[in-house]
């Protein structure tokens, strides 16, 4: 049944992205966009990441996506002519595009169980199991102390400078995002 | 567990985003791409979460947070260059061009 709801979101989460990158008008482009992001927020559910699917609507299908949307209307791009490259380009592309993905996709195949095996192999490696405890401590968390507290325990402990080290990150996109846009560049 | 179509389909949807870059020349449509691929890059961090742990979670927060930062000041910019240019068109942007 996962399986089945998962393909059916990975194909509406395929099929969103090619249009997105297809359509002409920047504003179809952006709405395909939102599609592929709410069919990535049921996935990240069906893999057991229900925070993450949550702040996947509010901060991707709705911060952010609502700028590109505001800066598309504030300029008035609703209706625009095709912006397409020429014929030799899309031809180097479909070869660079087809070959990162195969590469990509060949990639996938070296599961990190696999790696793990492989690795057991060594003299200096120890079982295979114990490699993943960590996933299954994170069940055992998530399990006992809800979702938000096994991400959350992560976060404000052992990931607590580069999470206050975002604070500043985001104050410069603040003060940037003002300067660029009040000057007359 | 899902995670080998899991990645399969972050490969895919990282391919797509790439091929979005290179085909068009809407600085708009462009960024929209960058974050289709940062959104596949936050797939596979998920989808590996189930074996590594929770890092894997914080990592897609800090990747969040660089998208939120990155749009905010390319879309600056970008309104920057529509004052300056009457256009998002790359094409028009050569000044660098010898």
């Amino acid at each position: 049944m996962t399986e089945v709801v998962f393909y059916i979101f990975a194909a509406i989460a395929v099929l969103s992205a090619t249009l997105c990158i297809l359509q002409r008008s920047p504003m179809a482009s952006a709405l395909w966009l939102i599609s592929t992001m709410f069919s990535l927020a049921a996935i990240y559910v069906l893999l057991n990441a229900q925070f993450i699917a949550a702040i996947q609507v509010l901060v991707y299908a709705g911060a952010i996506m609502v700028l590109f949307l505001f800066v598309i209307m504030l300029l008035n791009l609703g209706h625009a002519e095709s912006d397409f490259r020429g014929p030799s380009t899309v031809a180097a592309t479909l070869v660079i595009v087809g070959l990162l993905a195969i590469e990509l996709l060949a990639l996938t195949r070296y599961t990190p169980r696999r790696l793990a095996n492989e690795l057991s192999q060594w003299p200096t490696f120890t079982d295979p199991a114990t490699v993943f405890v960590a996933g299954q401590v994170t069940q055992q968390e998530s399990a006992s102390r809800g979702v938000v507290g096994a991400l959350a325990a992560p976060l404000f402990q052992t990931y607590l400078i580069p999470f206050e080290i975002t604070s500043v990150l985001l104050l410069a996109a603040i003060v940037g995002a003002v300067v660029l846009a009040k000057r007359n560049v | 567990m899902l995670l080998g179509p899991s990645l399969a389909l972050s490969a895919i949807l990282f391919s797509l985003g790439v091929a979005g870059v290179l085909l068009r020349r809407n600085a708009i449509v462009l960024f929209m791409c960058i974050e289709l691929m940062l959104n596949a890059v936050n797939l596979s961090f998920v989808a590996l979460a189930q074996l590594h742990g929770a890092s894997g979670y914080v990592m897609v927060f800090f990747v969040m947070t660089v998208a939120a930062a990155e749009a905010a000041v390319g879309l600056a910019i970008i309104i920057g260059i529509f004052r300056h240019k009457q256009s998002v068109d790359l094409g028009n942007i050569n000044l660098l061009r010898g």
